[in-house]
This record gives C-alpha cells, structure tokens and sequence, in this order.
C-alpha cells in the first residue's frame, strides 16, 4: 500500500508539474516556446561549469577505491554500521552530502555507476542527494552575505537535520523499496 | 574546506596504493574514472537542458505566486513575529517557494534579499536573530517538489524508473525539516 502510492506519486508529478506550468504559462500569454529556448540556453554552460568538478572527485573516489583505502575505512565503520543497519556505501556520500553540492552529485554519480541506479543502495543514495541543501555553503554565502559572525546554533542543528534526513533516507527506502 | 577534502582523498588513494602495490590500477582508475565523469555529464546535458527550458517557463507562469499563497501560512507560523505585509515576509515566501519549485537559481537571489531585510531589523549586527536562524534552517533543509537533477542523474545511469526516488525523498525531506524546526525553537534561548 504505502509502496504503491510513494511510486506512482513519484510516477505522476513530473508530468504533472510540466502540465500545470505550461497550462498556466499559456494562460498568462507567456511566449511558451521562445521562454523554453531561452531558459534552455543555459543547459550547455552549465555542463560545462559541471565537467571539472565531476571529472576532480570521480578520479578522486576512483583512485581511493582502486587503492583498497575505501574498503580499509568501511572495514573500520563496520560494527557501527551494521547496529543501526546502514549499507556502508552511503557512508563517503553522507559525510560529503553538507560539505560540497557539486562532491556529493560527483559521489551520487559514483555511486549509481557501480551499484546500479535501481539498486537499494542507488535509490538510497539519490534520495539522501535529493533530500537536503549543501548545509555548509548556504550558511556560508547567507551569513556572510551580511556580515553575522556569531550562528548561533545554527550549524550544530543544521547537520543534525541532514543526519536525521538521512537516517530517514535509509528507513524509507528500505520500506518502500523492500 | 572542499580543498582539503579532495587533498585528502586523492593522498590516501595514492599513498594506500604505494603501500598495498597497486600503482597500475592507479593509474587505469584515473583514465577510467575521468572518462566516466565525462560520460555522465554528456547524458546530463540532455535533460538539464529541457528542465531549464522548462524552469524559465515555469517562472514566466505565475506558479511562484500560487505557491507564494499556499506557503503563507507556514510563514506565519515559522516567524510569528514578523508583520505580514513588511517586505521581508515577502522575500522569505519567494525564497521558499522557488526551493520547493526546485528553481535554484531564483531562490538565491530572494534569499539573500531576505537576509538583508532581516539584517535591517536586526539589533545585533554581528549575531545572528531568530528569524535569520530559523529562516536558514528551513531553507538548508528545504523541501524540494521534484529533485531534477537527481532524476536526470538516474536517468543517466541507466534506471528504468529515474522517478521513483521522488516519493522517498519528499518523505525524508520532511523529516529533516521538522528536526530543524524543533531543534531550532528547542535550542533557541540557550544559544542567545
């Protein structure tokens, strides 16, 4: 039951979301057309922007894996992992998911490539990249911004929310996908 | 930050592979992976680019204000102490609703505006107020409707379903921000 309606929501929004904006651009006399190929412009650039970091942390995670390194780290989490049962794959992309956007999309990659998209591990780890902004540089560039020194406790429950959302990442997927 | 991060990795790889004597497949890992990072990003080219044609239109739709409705209740509740009509509220909305509309790039500028506006009204200069606190946590916990570069990642990647994740990551999405929020009004008046 609860799987059924998580996929087939998850089935029906993007076509939905796409109808509801066309239909509404439409309405409000937008030149549809010329605003997609406008707004579509930006795509190659932004591949471009993209190429350097994905290419500097997929050599990066290959390199560490080829290595044995990563398998040595995991060995060491293990016993951890297994009590609140977490697959030790998502453990490199949870500690770079509040560090870095474009390091934990290039880990997120990473993963998919060896696991399998629609592995448990895949769809737990697009979940987790899905789910949570990169802490760390949003309060980066929104206190500096106006020059607040003193966070308060905003960095400590920051984190703590993206650990809950991806200890919430692991339940639900385990759930929905079992 | 990122610096060290990546310092990190690659000296562990590269020294781990000195020490177990594995420099070949240090090397076939770095043209490999290289190769790979281009690959993903070529078949990333493809949906990113319909999805901003798309997000311009969606922009040009007038959602933003429909969300903007439906989201004012929440800000209400979220800042009881801010004035409905003040400029700020405003901002706030904007830059909630873009998130949750996943217009990245129309949020930021929305969201920096609000923490001008909250700056202004703030005493101390150099801490941060309740509002800006509560107001960063939401938004780095923020809900996202459809998480699109994901889905085009798993598209990718070869899924025969890129979608499906989108149920379980509203899911968890929600619950870090709820985290955030209690957290946030919990630990509020010890961090003054």
């Amino acid at each position: 039951m609860l799987q059924v309606s998580v996929t087939t929501f998850a089935a029906w929004i993007i076509p939905l979301f796409l109808l509801t904006g066309l239909v509404c651009a439409y309405q409000k006399k937008v030149a549809v057309f010329d605003t997609f190929v406008d707004g579509a412009k930006e795509g190659f650039p932004t591949f471009v922007r993209l190429i350097p970091f994905l290419v500097a942390m997929l050599v990066a995670i290959g390199v560490l894996r080829a290595s044995g390194a990563l398998e040595l780290l995991l060995g060491l989490l293990m016993p951890l992992l297994t009590v609140f049962n977490i697959p030790p794959e998502i453990v490199p992309l949870a500690l770079m998911r509040p560090l870095s956007g474009s390091g934990s999309l290039a880990l997120t990659t990473e993963i998919l490539q060896t696991s399998g998209p629609d592995s448990l591990i895949g769809r737990i780890a697009s979940t987790m990249q899905g789910s949570t902004d990169t802490t760390l540089f949003v309060l980066t560039l929104y206190f500096g911004s106006v020059g607040i020194r003193q966070t308060r406790h905003v960095l400590p429950v920051g984190l703590f929310a993206d650990l809950a959302g991806f200890i919430a990442a692991v339940i639900v997927c385990k759930l929905v996908f079992a | 930050m990122i610096n060290t991060v990546w310092f990190v990795l690659m000296f562990t790889g590269l020294v781990v592979s000195a020490l177990t004597g594995r420099a070949e497949e240090i090397t076939g890992a770095v043209f490999a992976s290289a190769e790979k990072a281009v690959a993903v990003g070529i078949s990333l080219l493809s949906i990113m680019t319909f999805w901003f044609g798309m997000m311009k239109v969606v922009e040009e739709s007038g959602l933003l204000d429909r969300m903007f409705r439906l989201l004012r209740p929440l800000a209400r509740f979220l800042f009881p102490r801010l004035p409905d009509e003040h400029p700020v509220t405003r901002s706030i909305l904007m830059n909630m609703s873009a998130n949750v509309l996943g217009m990245g790039s129309a949020a930021t500028p929305f969201g920096l505006k609000a923490m001008q506006e909250l700056q202004e009204l703030n005493k101390d200069k150099e801490t941060a107020s309740d509002e800006m606190c509560t107001f960063l946590l939401v938004n780095t916990s923020s809900v996202t409707l459809v998480p699109m570069t994901v889905v085009a990642l798993r598209a990718a990647s070869g899924s025969l379903n890129p979608a499906e994740i989108i149920g379980t990551t509203i899911i968890a999405t929600c619950c870090s921000t709820i985290v955030a929020i209690v957290l946030d009004r919990v630990f509020r008046p010890f961090s003054r």
